[in-house]
């Protein structure tokens, strides 16, 4: 059993009252995992406002502390902290979007979720927002225009060949090299954090693994967490280490694939056939553990169902034999040298912006919600590299493939089949929780809102991927249009979950 | 008897190029551990683009329409007179000078049509592809005037049936030089690993799809059909120059059959061991590409000058 310190809230007034406590936070070392805004009526505790609260985390020991803003519903103007963090200035264009409070000295007050298209002065997630009106048909395109001799641009997507998500890159270069690149994503918005709103909260799970349809379980762990923070849920080491045992087994499908996927996109395509191979392998493993090849369905808040625990012997297998197809891969001269020193993504500039996940690691950080936030009493060692390049990236992921399958080793054994854990019962009175999951891109973070009825009131989601996004052009500085397609896979990141 | 020969030759050639990159995709499927295609699929899928009406982009010109069919005509060509099935009469009259020159100019309407597009991508392919151009030719023509200098004639089908008559000449470090030098020059020129991924469906890195992505319908078919047609082409080239036996000397029914059943064995069994190497490739970077083919270009420049020290 792990035990943790309770979440810290602090009441802000004013900007500076709110610039003092981050400046404060950040210095100590935590990092601004979420922004979110409340949009509450008369039957919140507080009365009607628009409430923002500022969640820090910090670990090991995991610590969280949230910093709560009120602004006047009818005018919402909150202060900016984007001079202290680049994510909080993401974070506050997205609420300047989606409900409509207007940061105040933001360096760059544009829109970000919203494409052009949309209704000017309709921010859909406030309470009193009206069904949306009817989009303009057509979207105004303006990019910055890059001039000089020979400057060019070559606009790629929003519809690409092969299964890609949607999203739109505008290259300016010169000969073959890149001197800008500006990408164009939220063509995917679902309204998830809507649909949330109003359903149980024990049976929104399901909504949660459909985030980000290769994170199921990263997503669905994490609300749950939320939820179990919020109801005051303790949850037993055994239905933890079965959780963790899912989230491993997560990471190993989806690093296996992206290892397969950048030796083909160097046209190394024997070990992209044979990674297939082993990622089919672990999709059959997954129905048989969960019922479902993406491992949906096995968590509920409180809850954790394990229709068949694997053998060890098949995990240790995999990773033997994903083991060799890395080290045939990164004997090969041409493949190694296609990786190495492609897109650099420095220590600062990863650090600057916020990035998690495998490229943080890759470029130093060392960053594991596992080990900052952990579940269960397991022993992670976070895998960091220092080359921040395509080559780091793949090598992070082949290491933390393999130390997947070491931490399920150690896992699987404690672990028995079956229905495990009870689902929490009625709050009884507004509640708030905080779940942080280290899914296989990075640090997971879902704050949940619960209402007397059980109800949810809001719940905030914020994937790796949001935050990452941003570093991807920063990356790409001085390297050659046709290593962009492998960069960008090296990122691999969410279009789903960073468009919610 | 000569024209119809080289009629007969070139339809062979139209005919068995489909198969060629079908042999190549089948091998390296399998060789991948994967199932993939039969050998016949690419002239499925020819026959599929045949039957739809083409689509031109609305800023297209002339350059654009005329691409298919120039490119088509330029393989028509050398497909005719190259010494393919024979050596003798109209079918294996062509000059080397004038076989490179003419795939060049293929190669160059491509280009244009590429630009003619007016998107980004056409353009993009088009300006890789003449950079490639540039370092490739020189060595196509080089490693084959090595193995001219012998003969003592630029004539492919001289050349060809002085390896076919006196095999100890085909043996010597000039021509290991030259095969090293063209077989370069070859991957090159068809957009081949590691210098091109036929096979890829990332824009950004394209070469010779990047010119070809409006193409569609009839006139896409023809694009394929004719690049097919010049990896088949330079295959059999490769071949002839190299293990020239089999090749149809005098013109009469046996030999010529003897000489059809020996190119279509060596082009398929080229086109497997392309597909097979290719397994143990990956593709270079872009900005390496020049130092590849400035090594090609060395290797026939070496080959030149080793034929006329050991002639």
């Amino acid at each position: 059993m792990i035990d943790r310190a309770p979440t810290t809230v602090i009441e802000v007034t004013g900007a500076a009252d709110l610039a003092g406590q981050a400046t404060r936070l950040l210095a100590a070392g935590h990092r601004l995992a979420l922004i979110a805004a409340h949009h509450d009526t008369a039957e919140h505790p507080g009365g009607p406002a628009i409430r923002i609260v500022y969640l820090f985390t910090a670990g090991p020991p995991d610590q969280r502390v949230e910093l709560i803003l009120r602004a006047d519903p009818d005018r919402p103007h909150i202060p900016s902290l984007a001079a202290l963090s680049f994510p909080a200035g993401r974070f506050e264009r997205e609420m300047r979007d989606l409900f409509g409070v207007e940061p105040d000295n933001h360096p760059l007050p544009r829109q970000l979720v919203r494409h052009p298209h949309w209704p000017v002065g309709w921010h859909p997630m406030r309470h009193d927002a009206p069904a949306r009106p009817p989009m303009t048909a057509a979207e105004p395109f303006p990019f910055l225009t890059v001039e000089g001799d020979g400057v060019y641009e070559i606009p790629v997507g929003p519809v690409h060949a092969g299964l890609i998500e949607p999203g739109h890159f505008r290259f300016s270069v010169v000969g073959e090299t890149i001197l800008r690149m500006k990408a164009r994503l939220w063509y995917v918005h679902k309204g998830i954090e809507k649909l949330f709103e109003d359903k149980l909260a024990t049976e929104a799970v399901p909504l949660a693994e459909r985030i980000s349809g290769d994170t199921a379980v990263g997503h669905g762990l994490a609300y749950a967490l939320a939820v179990e923070d919020a109801l005051g849920v303790t949850v037993d080491p055994g239905i933890q280490r079965a959780r963790l045992a899912l989230l491993e087994l997560e990471r190993l499908h989806n690093h296996v694939a992206d290892i397969g996927a950048l030796c083909n996109d160097v046209a190394y395509g024997i070990a992209h056939a044979h990674t297939q191979r082993i990622r089919e392998r672990l999709f059959r493993l997954n129905a048989r553990v969960t019922g479902h090849r993406l491992l949906r369905g096995s968590i509920r808040p409180g809850c954790v169902q394990v229709l068949e625990v694997p053998a060890i012997a098949e995990i240790k297998e995999i990773a033997g034999d994903l083991a060799d197809i890395v080290e045939i891969a990164l004997r090969h001269t041409v493949v190694r040298d296609r990786f190495t020193g492609t897109a650099t993504l420095t220590r600062q500039q990863a650090a600057d912006i916020g990035t998690l996940g495998y490229v943080a690691r890759a470029s130093g950080l060392t960053y594991d919600a596992r080990i900052a936030h952990p579940l269960a009493d397991v022993e992670v060692t976070p895998v960091v590299r220092t080359g921040g390049d395509v080559l780091a990236r793949f090598q992070v992921r082949a290491e933390e493939a393999a130390a997947s399958a070491a931490l399920l080793a150690e896992l699987l054994p404690t672990l028995a089949a079956g229905l495990f854990g009870t689902p929490p019962g009625m709050p009884g009175t507004h509640r708030s929780g905080v779940g942080i999951v280290e899914g296989w891109r990075g640090a997971i973070v879902h704050r949940a809102e619960i209402g007397p009825d059980g109800r949810l009131s809001r719940v905030k989601v914020v994937d790796p991927s949001f935050l990452t996004w941003p570093a991807l052009p920063i990356a790409l500085a001085d390297t050659i249009v046709p290593d962009f397609p492998l960069t960008n896979k090296s990122f691999n990141l969410s279009y789903a979950g960073n468009d919610l | 008897m000569s024209w119809v020969v080289a009629v007969a030759q070139m339809l062979l050639v139209a005919v068995l190029a489909p198969f060629t990159i079908g042999v190549t995709k089948a091998v390296r499927a399998r060789l991948e551990g994967r199932a993939g295609g039969r050998f016949g699929q690419p002239w499925r899928d020819l026959r599929k683009l045949l039957r739809k009406p083409p689509i031109s982009p609305a800023d297209a010109g002339m350059f654009f329409l005329a691409a298919p069919p120039v490119l088509m005509a330029t393989s028509l060509i050398v497909a005719f007179t190259a010494p393919f099935v024979t050596t003798v009469g109209v079918g294996g009259s062509a000059d080397l000078i004038v076989v490179v020159g003419v795939l060049l100019l293929g190669t160059v309407a491509l280009a244009l049509a590429g630009l003619d597009t007016g998107t980004a991508f056409g353009g993009m392919g088009s300006s890789r592809e003449m950079a490639i151009a540039a370092l490739v030719e020189p060595t196509l023509l080089l490693s084959v005037f090595a193995l001219s200098t012998r003969v003592g004639t630029t004539s492919l089908g001289r050349i060809v049936e002085a390896g076919a008559s006196d095999p100890a000449r085909v043996f010597t470090p000039t021509s290991l030089l030259a095969l090293a030098a063209l077989g370069i020059a070859v991957l090159a020129e068809t957009g081949r690993i590691p210098v091109d991924n036929p096979s890829t469906h990332l824009e950004l890195t394209m070469v010779h799809e990047a010119m070809t992505l409006e193409y569609a319908g009839r006139d896409l078919a023809q694009v394929e059909w004719a690049s097919a047609m010049r990896l088949t082409i330079l295959l059999g080239l490769l071949g002839n120059l190299f293990v020239p036996w089999g090749v149809a000397t005098e013109l009469s029914p046996g030999w010529l059959a003897f000489g059809a059943v020996a190119l279509v064995v060596k082009v398929l069994g080229l086109a497997a061991l392309l597909a097979a190497g290719e397994v143990f490739l990956a593709k270079l970077r872009l900005f390496r590409m020049p130092e590849l083919l400035a090594g090609s270009f060395a290797l026939a420049l070496l080959a030149v000058l080793a034929s006329t020290i050991l002639a």
